[in-house]
């Protein structure tokens, strides 16, 4: 072989000559385009912050999985997995033999393992305290899943199948990890779409809430001051989490997994003698899976499966999910405000939505604009960690009705 | 059971059957907390009852008070000078005059 050949050779190994012969006949510009998408989303995360720990691992998987040549993810391997009577049907060994690196890491996202260790580390940074001293918050939470299945209907209304439906409508429970354990079970063609709408609008709460918040609620219920909570023991923190497992485990079997994870963490915090491995799921295993999981998320944004007119409906729908939740979580908030006879500020219910703290921080936002001397942190975080339970239990609501 | 396709009026069915299930599950485990959390109110009660009936206050040597202090402000391991200081520096800070603001004790706080 002599050097030109050599040259030519590596020329037509190139991805740029894969790109440029398939850039008509097979998925080249579609190539191009989600190589740009990934560069505005990195922007986005870097620039913006919006979600950077995510999106940057997203954007980055989004760009590998689409540089022609690399292989490294096969979407056609993933389809042959989920064809049934095809020899690679559930067969990870295929997956192992042929796959490329984000194949493999996207194997934790098959099989559910990413969003549990996920939720194991949420659970290990969450304080229920201020939902145990305030147990009604719990019915805030569940008010803020309003626009799970409103999301779900109108999804159904759109043209999507039931599985689709339920798995654009959790975008609506804002919490990443469900959405991601839902969708990979019931819809995984939709993944990437999905995550990225989830966790784009995770990021755009102090926008999408504000307006809703100011437009449910008067100006004389923002300035409601919550009276302090009680305080609470070690012992019933301790308590809560083996219940909670115990209970919504036996109620929505399909949530063990994702409640079990979530207890367990905060189990690891609370009891006081395993501070060692808190430690380890609240940051090594945290970051680490971090990594694996948006990474591999962004791998799923293959150009043929991502620019569709799907994903636009996925992203409208997703943002009317995070607005119905918020004004259901509102609503909740309004009518126990003039049960308890203006005893409690209806803005805590916007918190309902779980992304955990995010929307408590801007429920307190709102709160001190209209009365600078209203902190309502802490009286936020009742209904935004019940917003986390909140949407585990209609996640396994959806997965025990549209799933296998 | 495995459902793919259904229409838009059973899914708003089952949207609505979904929230009543969030709201069934999550009002009774807030009556489940509030269970747990009656008891724990209660035994704290009950210990501090408890206590309170079983303790006698030990014999505390007095400490001795502060000139000037009428008798009410009790000093612990902190010398009259070094009080009188401190007391200044409280009023001056806080913009009253001294005599208006009472003082109940100095302790020295030992790290």
């Amino acid at each position: 072989m002599n050097v030109g050949e050599i040259l030519l050779k590596l020329w037509n190994d190139s991805g740029f000559a894969a790109m440029i012969t398939g850039f008509t006949a097979q998925d080249g510009w579609q190539n191009l385009v989600m190589i740009a998408i990934g560069c505005v989303l990195l922007y986005l995360a870097i620039v913006k912050k919006f979600e950077p720990l995510l999106l940057c691992g997203i954007a980055f998987g989004c760009i590998l999985t689409n540089l022609p040549g690399a292989g490294l993810y096969h979407q056609e391997l993933w389809n042959n997995f989920m064809t049934e009577g095809h020899e690679a049907y559930h067969s990870y060994g295929a997956i192992l033999k042929s796959g490329g690196l984000l194949d493999i890491f996207y194997i934790g996202v098959k099989t559910s393992l990413y969003p549990c260790l996920i939720f194991l580390g949420v659970g290990a940074m969450t304080d229920f305290g201020p939902l145990l001293s305030n147990p009604k918050s719990l019915l805030l939470g569940a008010a803020a899943q309003l626009g799970v299945f409103a999301a779900f209907i109108g999804a159904v209304a759109l043209g999507f199948t039931g599985g689709e439906a339920a798995s654009i409508g959790i975008i609506g429970g804002a919490d990443g990890p469900t959405a991601i354990f839902v969708t990979s079970q019931l819809a995984p063609h939709l993944l990437g779409a999905i995550a990225v709408a989830a966790y784009s609008y995770m990021a755009l709460i102090p926008m999408i809430q504000p307006p809703i918040m100011k437009l449910l609620t008067t100006k004389e219920q923002r300035t409601i001051k919550m009276v302090q909570s009680r305080e609470v023991s070690k012992a019933e923190k301790i308590i809560f989490p083996i219940v909670v497992t115990i209970f919504v485990a036996l109620l929505l079997p399909d949530t063990a997994a994702l409640i079990g994870c979530l207890m367990l963490g905060n189990l690891l915090k609370e009891t006081g003698v395993t501070d060692r491995l808190s430690d380890t799921v609240q940051n090594a295993l945290m970051n680490i899976v971090t990594i694996l999981l948006s990474t591999a998320v962004g791998a799923t944004m293959v150009g043929s499966n991502f620019l569709t007119g799907q994903t636009l409906k996925i992203i409208v729908l997703g943002v009317v999910a995070f607005m119905l939740s918020t004004a259901g979580g509102l609503v909740g908030g309004v009518m126990m405000c003039k049960l308890t006879r203006g005893k409690v500020n209806p803005l805590i219910g916007s918190a309902g939505v779980s992304a955990v703290p995010m929307a408590a921080r801007v429920a307190n936002m709102e709160g001190q604009k209209a009365n600078p001397s209203n902190f309502l942190l802490m009286h936020a975080m009742g209904p935004n960690v019940a917003g986390v339970i909140g949407s585990a239990i209609a996640a396994g609501f959806l997965l025990s009705v549209f799933g296998a | 059971m495995f459902l793919t396709d259904i229409t838009t009026a059973q899914a708003g069915l089952y949207g609505l059957l979904g929230y009543s299930v969030v709201f069934f599950g999550l009002i009774l485990l807030m009556v489940v907390v509030m269970i747990i959390g009656k008891c724990f109110i209660a035994a704290d009660k009950k210990k501090k009852e408890k206590a309170e009936k079983t303790v006698i206050p030990a014999p505390v040597a007095e400490a001795p008070a502060a000139p000037g202090a009428a008798g009410d402000l009790k000093l612990h391991n902190v010398e009259p000078k070094i009080a009188a200081m401190l007391m200044a520096i409280v009023a001056d800070k806080l913009g009253k005059p001294l005599n208006e603001l009472r003082f109940l004790s100095i302790r020295e706080v030992e790290e």
